[in-house]
């Protein structure tokens, strides 16, 4: 069963027009940057915003297995005792208790979608599917993109492009535009941040683009991680070699923003403390360079 | 943050922050001079206007028939006001002896000693006046106007039943001391001057059929007194034109110097003449917002209507000859704009000044929309325009774009620019419901296409209608009252019928009957008064010169206030449906159908604005279908309380013919009401601001602007006279070009869905800091970022600081 974490409606930053973003819940790499952290495991998850509670207790009154309590923190839960059972979230006043992930049907999905049309048909939106990695979920994702097809929905996948050819391929066949996040280009370094080698991502990333999809590149733009001359270089030449019509890439300077996520999920941002920076102008200008000089238009930000 | 005043510009409870050099990039030295002039003027009262009329009523009141003693009245004003033109000015004319100097209308409210005292010593919305004036104002002129005045007269008048409601702020009453106004003007000035209504004035007069009209000698007083008031306002003109001789004589600078004589020989030509030069018809257009200003104080000041298209063919006849650049014309423009600027609202008193403290006079200047065929009107004006009012940037006069199916996209993109800078204009409208409004409520087709907004959102047939706004109406206190048996606990005062204990209700239907029944007693009160009030103006302040633009006055030699115009409507504005809607659905989801909470729960927490039930509270806020997220479930009560406000007052007859039509305006008043309300059930605390016009309630709309579009769009807004939709936007929101494209579509789809007006607060730092301090009022605050998104109010302290920072910069 897929999960969501959020439906997102006058998205503008998710491809073309006014769009409503699925996000779908798992993803097969963990970027220790990630900005949306609950959307990396396939399971719920308990998400605790502190700052919405005010400390009633009723969450602990009401929980069936002992496993909330009011400390000078706020509300702790013990996940050895947590089952995910919503009954604390059922009866908190404030939602700061919140499970991140719901089942939805795919009729309900797709009223949702529907209610939206109207500003997809004057903007020239659509739906995007994010996550998390949408890849994950084949069948669900497959269903509501062919059942937008049928309603003439543009639609949008946005993602990691990890995932088996056939899968890829698959959905291929039932999208308009796919936005692919290029991280890193030397595999080792790929894996140790984002927890998994690129050579599928980057094989997958040529197939779509040899297909003659619709293709937008976004960068995270990390100062010591990826935004370094030697990476930006060799993303260039391989985006310069990609058979691919728009020839533009997005990048999008780092931000630490996923903090934030991290403390209601009662995680650590960044738990080994490796360096991270926003990119300085004159990086971002310098890696603008670097593309332009290989025919490829540069937009900073989403 | 101050409250959003909705139509109004964002600052416009106060004048704008202090004079800023920053944003003078397109202007020329006259008009940076002009423009600092216009923002450092500090509103003040001035004597003059009352020292006049006084002497002259003394005189010669009972000597006329009302119409003629007010026509000589306005005339003696004329005649004897100072005349001021000030240093650079290309348009020239003043109420009062200097900008924003304001007279005083004690025909209608006389202020009292302690009035003027408290005018010129309080912090907010301050006028100036000396001691001086205040000691001659006491002696002279006080004790004439003791108990003749029309405030006086309306007051003495009124039933208990009426004053109850009142008093606690059920409803508000605009007429109780300032005039009818509510008008704009068409374009028959543009092609005629006064001498030619004269003519007309006359050809009336010789037609009067004294055997066989009985209200023939009432038309020959009515005629008479607007054939005055054109030579009050010729002679004012003349005035004008001799002063300037005058300065020219004396003036060194040559170039000045031919200014001067310019000025001088367009005093002589407008109003008498029709205007032949675009600077000619600015100034005849000026002359007479002057006039109608200056003869009475009619709420929202006076309006020239569709501006850009009157002003587009002497535009381009000058430009296409050579006698006019673009650059010229926006220099005249950039004049009159501030010439607006200058003319500070009247000071108001009582409730009224409660309601409606600010020193806006409301003229909206309308830009763009439809002509006459139904094509699109915009024009190089438009654009002018657009520019003038972003680069100005100062707080009268508002504009707004009117956005038509045929309006070109360019356009609507430029109006989104300005939008983008955060001044809270222009607002947008769509001619294409307001056209079916105005048709609904009976106008012709070409009349209608003549139509727009005049001061805040409120439509009307321009330069053919008399479309008064009486008062506010406060829903959300009219279910307050329901759920206490008629008994305000606010007051502690039982102000309305019984409709039955709250405790007793069976079902929610139950309750929605009551709620139902206090309405319509409240309307009819309302009402009753109301058509009183017209009456007092039809008899004793009739408006002999304003009636000269509107027709058919002239035709039927009758005046604007007594059935004069072709068209005549009052409109009753209806606040809070968010406020209203919200707390209907909380009563029914947590009281009749969950049973979380009884009856008596719910009100015990009201009467204690839910102290100590923080929990309950919270609960509401977040467990309730409220208005403004595509949510059926409260979508559908909207929907019957909008339906059920426009059965109770569409129709009921006014006293001039016409008949009285729902309008869903709050201006500033959901911000009084709110003072006069207790605690609702959805969860607002007693004196916090209601939700302003169709908007919903502040914090309530957490799914996004498309949603709170989409529950708007389910109400008939045809039925209505104005709605209001008043949306919150993150400046990050705006900050590419395709941004603003995608801001043009979803005005675009809201207009699709049929949404009457639509309007954009671009939030800035003080807003985000008020925001922390207050959540649960901006849970609608998003924070976009590519393939990240979160509510404002959702972010820890650091980042929402990281977020205000941004915006710091970020601000256009």
């Amino acid at each position: 069963m897929s999960l969501f974490f959020d439906i997102r409606r006058y998205s503008i930053n998710d491809g073309p027009g006014i769009r409503i973003t699925l996000f779908m819940k798992g993803c097969p790499l963990s970027c220790i940057w990630c900005h949306n952290p609950e959307g990396i495991s396939l399971q719920k998850e308990k998400m605790y915003t502190r700052k919405k509670c005010i400390g009633c207790q009723t969450c602990v009154e009401y929980c069936p297995h002992q496993a909330l309590k009011l400390t000078p923190n706020g509300i702790l839960t013990d996940r050895k005792f947590c089952r995910l059972c919503d009954q604390c979230v059922a009866v908190c006043p404030t939602k700061a208790m919140e499970i991140s992930g719901t089942e939805y049907s795919l009729d309900y999905l797709m009223r949702e979608i529907e209610k939206e049309t109207i500003f997809m048909d004057r903007s020239g939106g659509g739906v995007t599917f994010c996550g998390g990695e949408p890849l994950m979920h084949p069948d669900t994702l497959l269903e509501l993109l062919h059942r937008c097809r049928t309603l003439g929905i543009h639609r949008t996948v946005d993602t990691t492009l990890f995932a088996s050819p056939e899968v890829v391929s698959r959905v291929m066949e039932e999208t308009d535009l796919f936005l692919v996040d290029l991280k890193l280009m030397d595999s080792g370094k790929h894996c140790y941040y984002c927890g998994v080698p690129n050579d599928r991502i980057l094989s997958n990333l040529r197939m779509v683009a040899e297909a003659g999809k619709e293709l937008l590149i976004r960068i995270p733009l990390i100062e010591g991680i990826n935004a370094d001359e030697e990476n930006i270089r060799q993303s260039a030449r391989f985006l310069f070699e990609l058979p691919w019509k728009q020839k533009k890439v997005h990048l999008l300077p780092y931000h630490d923003i996923a903090r934030n996520k991290h403390e209601k999920l009662g995680t650590r941002y960044n738990p080994e403390d490796i360096p991270m920076a926003t990119p300085t102008e004159k990086t971002i200008e310098h890696c603008r360079f670097i593309f332009q000089t290989h025919e490829i238009e540069v937009i900073v930000g989403g | 943050m101050t409250t959003t005043t909705a139509q109004r510009a964002p600052h416009s409870a106060s004048n704008f922050a202090p004079y800023v050099e920053a944003n003078v990039y397109g202007m020329n030295d006259r008009i940076k001079r002009l423009r600092k002039e216009t923002f450092e003027a500090e509103p003040s009262l001035s004597i003059e206007r009352a020292l006049i009329e006084t002497a002259f009523y003394k005189e010669n009141e009972g000597k006329y028939p009302i119409p003629i003693l007010r026509a000589l009245n306005f005339l003696e004003i004329c005649k004897r006001k100072t005349i001021y033109i000030g240093r650079d000015e290309l348009i020239v004319g003043e109420r009062g002896p200097k900008p924003k100097s304001v007279p005083t209308f004690p025909e209608l409210t006389c202020h009292s000693v302690e009035d003027l005292h408290v005018l010129n010593t309080r912090e907010l919305q301050r006028y100036t006046i000396s001691r001086e004036d205040i000691n001659r104002y006491e002696k002279e002129v006080i004790p004439y106007w003791k108990g003749r005045t029309q405030r006086e007269r309306i007051f003495s008048h009124v039933p208990e039943t009426w004053r109850n409601l009142y008093e606690v702020g059920l409803f508000t009453e605009f007429m109780e001391q300032r005039a009818p106004g509510h008008t704009a003007l068409d374009g028959k000035i543009y092609h005629t001057g006064l001498l030619d209504l004269k003519e007309r004035i006359a050809i009336e007069l010789s037609n009067l059929d004294f055997m066989n009209d009985p209200e023939a000698t009432d038309k020959q007083e009515e005629l008479t007194a607007m054939s005055i008031s054109c030579d009050a306002a010729i002679l004012f003109a003349e005035r004008h034109a001799e002063l300037a001789e005058e300065m020219a004589s004396k003036e060194n600078n040559p170039d000045r110097k031919e200014e001067l004589q310019i000025i001088a020989a367009i005093c002589r030509r407008v109003p008498a003449h029709a205007p032949r030069t675009f600077w000619e018809a600015i100034q005849m257009y000026w002359f007479i917002h002057l006039g109608t200003i200056t003869e009475l104080n009619g709420w929202d000041a006076m309006n020239p209507g569709h501006f850009d298209q009157h002003l587009a063919p002497f535009y381009e006849r000058e430009v296409a000859g050579g006698s006019l650049t673009r650059d010229e014309a926006k220099e005249l423009l950039s004049c009159f704009w501030i010439k607006v600027n200058n003319h500070t609202a009247p000071p108001k008193v009582g409730i009224t000044a409660k309601e409606s403290g600010t020193y806006n006079d409301f003229t909206n200047i309308n830009i763009g929309g439809v002509k006459l065929d139904g094509s699109n009107a915009v024009n190089e004006v438009s654009y002018i325009m657009l520019e003038v009012a972003e680069e100005l940037h100062i707080l009268q006069p508002g504009c707004s774009i009117h956005i038509s199916a045929s309006t070109p996209e360019r356009f609507l993109r430029a109006g989104c620019k300005v939008i983008r800078q955060g001044h809270g204009y222009p607002s947008v409208f769509n001619p294409d419901i307001y056209i079916q409004e105005l048709m609904r409520q009976g106008k012709t087709l070409h009349d209608a296409r003549e139509g727009g907004c005049s001061g805040c959102i409120e439509v009307g047939a321009f330069g053919k209608e008399a479309y008064l706004l009486t008062g506010y109406l406060n829903v959300p206190k009219i279910l307050e009252i329901t759920l206490n048996n008629g008994f305000d606990p606010v007051s502690g005062k039982q102000v309305s019928i019984e409709t039955g204990r709250a405790e007793e209700f069976k079902s929610y239907d139950g309750l929605y009957r009551a709620f139902l029944s206090q309405l319509r007693y409240i309307i009819d009160q309302k009402v009753r008064v109301s058509n009183y009030i017209d009456r007092m103006f039809a008899k004793y302040a009739p408006a002999t010169f304003l009636s000269l633009f509107i027709d058919d006055c002239i035709a039927r030699g009758k005046d604007y206030y007594n059935c004069g115009p072709r068209y005549n409507t009052t409109y009753i504005q209806c606040t809070g449906l968010g406020t209203v809607t919200d707390s209907l659905s909380s009563l029914k989801k947590h009281v009749f159908d969950d049973h979380t909470y009884t009856m008596g729960e719910m009100k015990e927490a009201l009467a204690e604005d839910f102290k100590g039930l923080e929990a309950m509270r919270q609960y509401i806020l977040n467990r309730t279908p409220f208005f403004g997220n595509d949510d059926e479930a409260a979508d559908r009560i909207a929907l019957s309380v909008y339906n059920d406000l426009y059965n109770t007052i569409e129709g009921k007859p006014n006293t001039k013919g016409g008949c009285f039509h729902l309008n869903m305006l709050s201006t500033t008043c959901h911000v009084y009401f709110g003072k006069m309300t207790g605690a609702t059930p959805n969860g607002r605390l007693a004196n916090t601001t209601i939700s302003d016009g169709t908007s919903p309630s502040h914090g309530a709309d957490t799914h996004g602007p498309s949603s709170v579009i989409k529950s708007l769009g389910k109400l008939d807004q045809v039925k209505s006279g104005g709605t209001l939709l008043n949306l919150r936007f993150l400046p990050a929101l705006l900050k590419r070009e395709e941004d603003v494209a995608k801001l043009a579509s979803l005005i675009c789809s809201y207009f699709a869905l049929g949404g009457h007006h639509i309007q954009f607060n671009i939030v800035d730092t003080a807003t985000l800091l008020a925001a922390r301090q207050k959540p649960e009022d901006y849970r609608d605050l998003l924070v976009r970022m590519a393939g990240y998104s979160d509510y404002f109010n959702d972010m820890n302290a650091d980042l929402q600081g990281d977020i205000i920072a941004r915006t710091e910069q970020e601000a256009f």
